[in-house]
């Protein structure tokens, strides 16, 4: 140390000999660049990200309200017929004119004349054709209102819901935008009398498939999910631990069980879409299960999850250390007592976390449920497993079809709706995971 | 009574064997004065095996032979016309027999009575379809005798299944608990039982394996024996007509080329993006980040693998294809002064990037695993001779984790090229063999998705080629894997 002080004192700064030149300042630039390149791919990768969630979510969040009108409904006898009548014989009631009501309703609520007929079909073009129901369910529970007038929030039509949210450009000229300007003064008129709002659409959860946007929900969709999450749980959780306890304790290292594990391995990474065509050609074709069920979904995407819930649940098996299966054999415990009365408790919440992982991806998938036939137009909930039902996401493949733009909207609602149910599902297998994961 | 009634039954009998075998097993303990051998939950289990487990296997073997015996009795019936004439018609005039049977237990009594072997087809049709149950059009009135025999038989067959499989139930449990004695080996033999099951669930793997195998090699093989191999494999134009079943009309040109090439070109595009991103990403995670940005950064690129591929689909569709689309528009305005846009809205290009976002991750996370598994010695090693951390990057551990590396990017062309909904949807139908990226071009699963949604019958070359298709998909993906898997193997034990 004192040496080189000294040399460092002896030689003055004109006579040091230059560095050799080892390129240090360039490679530091190229570690610099080296670096920065990672960061953008960081950014780029979260970017899109931010970018898809943040185009769905404006796109969709405003699925969740629609716009409803109240308008005085009088239920004539002239339309309805009587009560007595009613009790007889339901087909008037069934059949009667109900958007008749409405429109009529309407017109007074905003003072047009009854002959003006170019008026009346513009303010018959605000509500939506979906109050048919509504009206019909109204008298049909309670036959007593026939005769009486009442206020009643009716679904505003697709086109007003559009407009009331901003999505049309209003400024293009009449005959180039789906609402017009006589419309547009109604809606004024409806605001100023407090008789417009926009409400939580709790149709999109409830209602099934229907052309008409405003009136077309998730329900037997949600429904479908549901069936087919239920078959996977029941099927591919004992399946796959079954299989994954055999493969981790007893199996011998044979062939066959080489055979299994390539096999497990690359069913993980087989398309979906050959999952369906097995669906299509084993259970439908060859089992003569009907198509669009819940069932033959539910067993399809058994098949995809099985290999998921394998791999997680050998991971969780291995993870319990030997010496608590030492314990048990050595207290004369058999190999299957002390699999499944001490080893198998302990992995349980590793097992679970993987289920429920394995369920997430199955739920978010539609290659295999579109060729099964689940991309059905289905109105009326099922009941049992056997009839027909869409899935979430088949929900969301057929309405991406559809052109008109309030679909787009309800899209992207319910790409909300299955991602808040997937977000879910990680979350509770996170919180399992770090809650009751033991380090031994 | 239904299937699912008599497996409901054979399991109460189980349960009810166990019970009893339970107290039977407590009541022999005391008096006996041996000690018994397992205790009485196994005596309990084994009896609920004997009751449940060979009449369950007899209900299965039941199931799937019964429809095939009768079959092969009502076609020995066909009238010697039907016999001559083709395989197809054959299975045909079967199909209506079976629904026609099928139909007859539908009906109520009183309607049923009415039908006689000498009741005409169209009457009977009738009263099938006031039932909401349609009957085709190529019924001939030879076929009622033999619906009604098909009904008869399944009825008896029925009948035969439930008194016999239920007596089995029955049987099983009564001889179960007459065995149960203090030297029964009982947990010996339950836990037999508790392996085999285990060995049978393992077997699923296999066969779901076998079963996607075959389901597509009888299918792709009856379209090979419609349209040659070689008209599928070479051809390069995609056009299949529609046309009826058993029809000979021309069935359409069934060229395969135009879907490979689209497949292969998005998935090009999709992993030009995606892999140089997601290399990137896992280096900086694993040789840079601390701990913290690792622990933020990582789940949230993850959260793009968990999102539905559905979702992808439909971001491609009313954002990425339309802002492609307008952005060329302006381009060309800005270069030409026309504002013509020269991207299409389902283009190459937006299926491309669209699919790059979902592939990043597994890039990343693929990546990332085997640059952490490379040996903390190398980077030492590496550094303290002096190397940046760069350096050491390129040329030290990216080499040692190159087999790895490879074997990622195989498995992530497998789940390019295996990818549906977004092509489905960002891709386009039109089968063109062009090389402009701005131009739709469509895909082996596009097509398959084409060809088997909404209405198809079984036996036209437009279904089957379905199965050609996932068939060439299947094997083509099956070897990326397994090539990928066999390289992560090797790998895996050099460095154990």
């Amino acid at each position: 140390m004192s040496d080189a002080t000294a040399n460092g004192i002896a030689a003055t700064a004109a006579e040091r000999k230059p560095r050799r030149d080892i390129g240090i300042g360039r490679r530091y630039a190229a570690e610099r660049r080296f670096k920065a390149y990672g960061i953008i791919a960081i950014a780029i990768g979260l970017a899109f990200l931010v970018m898809l969630l943040t185009s769905i979510i404006s796109k969709g969040y405003t699925a969740f309200w629609q716009t409803e009108i109240k308008v005085p409904i009088t239920f004539t006898e002239k339309v309805l017929g009587t009560p007595e009548q009613a009790v007889k014989s339901q087909t008037k009631l069934l059949m009667a004119n109900y958007p008749q009501l409405a429109r009529d309703g309407l017109v007074q609520l905003l003072g047009i004349s009854a002959d003006d007929k170019k008026a009346v079909s513009a303010a018959n073009g605000l509500i939506s054709s979906g109050t048919r129901v509504t009206l019909r369910d109204m008298v049909m529970n309670d036959l007593s209102i026939i005769g009486t007038t009442e206020d009643v929030w009716l679904y505003a039509s697709s086109e007003l819901d559009s407009a009331m949210k901003g999505q049309y450009d209003l400024s293009v000229p009449e005959n180039r935008r789906p609402i017009s300007d006589l419309q547009l003064e109604y809606i004024d008129k409806l605001k100023s009398q407090g008789a417009i709002e926009e409400r939580f659409n709790w149709g999109l959860f409830t209602f099934g498939a229907s052309s008409r946007a405003e009136t077309a929900g998730l329900g037997v969709a949600i429904i479908g999910s549901f069936y087919m999450m239920l078959i996977v749980l029941a099927l591919a959780l004992p399946i796959g631990v079954a299989a994954s306890i055999y493969l981790e304790e007893f199996a011998p290292k044979n062939k066959f069980t080489d055979l299994i594990e390539v096999n497990i391995n690359n069913l993980a990474a087989v398309p979906s879409i050959v999952f369906g065509l097995l669906g299509l050609a084993v259970f439908i074709n060859w089992f003569g299960l009907p198509r669009s069920a819940p069932l033959v979904g539910g067993l399809v995407l058994t098949l995809m999850t099985l290999p998921t819930i394998i791999i997680a649940t050998r991971a969780a098996l291995r993870a319990v250390p030997p010496s608590i299966r030492w314990a048990a054999l050595g207290l004369g415990a058999s190999r299957t007592q002390t699999i499944f009365h001490h080893v198998l408790p302990l992995a349980a919440p590793g097992i679970l976390t993987g289920t429920i992982i394995g369920l997430a991806q199955a739920l978010g998938e539609t290659a295999p449920l579109l060729l099964i036939g689940m991309v059905a137009f289905v109105a009326d909930y099922p009941a049992t497993p056997m009839e027909p039902a869409t899935a979430l996401p088949v929900q969301i493949y057929m309405w991406a079809n559809e052109a008109e733009r309030a679909f787009v909207e309800r899209t992207s609602g319910a790409i909300i709706i299955l991602l808040a149910f997937l977000a879910i599902m990680n979350l509770t297998a996170i919180f399992l995971r770090r809650r009751f994961e033991r380090r031994w | 009574m239904s299937t699912f009634t008599i497996i409901l039954v054979v399991l109460a009998i189980g349960l009810a064997g166990a019970f009893l075998g339970y107290r039977h097993s407590r009541a022999l303990q005391a008096p006996a004065g041996v000690k018994p051998h397992s205790r009485p939950v196994y005596h309990a289990s084994y009896v609920a095996s004997w009751a449940i487990i060979p009449s369950l296997l007899l209900l299965a073997v039941w199931l799937i032979a019964s429809p095939i015996v009768i079959e092969s009795q009502v076609r020995g019936s066909f009238p010697e016309g039907v016999l001559a004439e083709s395989q197809l018609t054959e299975d045909l005039a079967y199909g209506i027999v079976e629904s026609l049977g099928n139909g007859l237990s539908v009906l109520p009594d009183d309607e049923r009575a009415t039908v006689t072997d000498e009741m005409p087809v169209k009457d009977l049709a009738a009263l099938l379809r006031n039932r909401g149950l349609p009957v085709a059009s190529a019924s001939a009135d030879w076929m009622v005798p033999l619906a009604l025999d098909i009904d008869t038989m399944q009825f008896w067959s029925r009948l035969a299944m439930t008194v016999v499989v239920i007596a089995l139930a029955l049987a099983g449990a009564y001889w179960g608990y007459r065995q149960i004695a203090p030297r029964l080996r009982a947990r010996n033999k339950v836990e037999g039982v508790v392996k085999g099951a285990l060995i049978a669930a393992s077997s699923i793997a296999i066969m779901t394996t076998i079963g996607i195998v075959f389901s597509m090699l009888f299918e792709t093989i009856d379209f090979f024996s419609r349209i040659s191999p070689a008209e599928f494999f070479f051809g390069t134009v995609w056009e299949p007509r529609f046309s009826a079943a058993g029809s000979t009309g021309n069935a359409g040109s069934f060229g395969f080329i135009p879907l490979l090439a689209g497949t292969l070109y998005i998935s090009a595009v999709a992993m030009l993006i995606a892999v140089p991103i997601g290399l990137f990403a896992a280096i900086y995670m694993a040789e840079y980040a601390d701990n913290r940005t690792r622990s933020v950064v990582k789940p949230l690129l993850e959260v793009l693998a968990g999102i539905p591929t559905i979702v992808y689909g439909f971001f491609a569709l009313v954002t990425v294809g339309p802002f492609l689309r307008d952005l060329s528009a302006q381009i060309s305005g800005i270069v030409t002064g026309d504002y013509a846009s020269f991207i299409q809205a389902q283009s190459v290009l937006t299926a491309g990037l669209v699919m790059a976002i979902m592939l990043i991750p597994f890039v990343s996370s693929l990546s990332d695993d085997i640059i952490t598994s490379v040996p903390q010695s190398l980077r030492d090693g590496s550094l303290g001779l002096g190397a940046t951390r760069s350096e050491t990057v390129k040329r030290v551990i990216l080499p040692a984790a190159l087999p790895g590396i490879v074997s990622a990017l195989l498995l992530t062309a497998s789940r390019a090229i295996g990818e549906t909904m977004i092509v489905v949807l960002a891709a386009g139908v039109a089968a063109n063999l062009t090389i402009n990226p701005f131009d739709a071009m469509t895909t082996i699963t596009v097509k398959i998705v084409a060809q088997l949604t909404g209405d198809l019958e079984f036996n036209s070359p437009q279904t089957l080629v379905a199965f050609a298709l996932g068939m060439t998909l299947f094997v083509i993906t099956l070897c990326l894997n397994v090539y990928a898997l066999y390289i992560v193997r090797k790998y895996k034990e050099q460095y154990e």
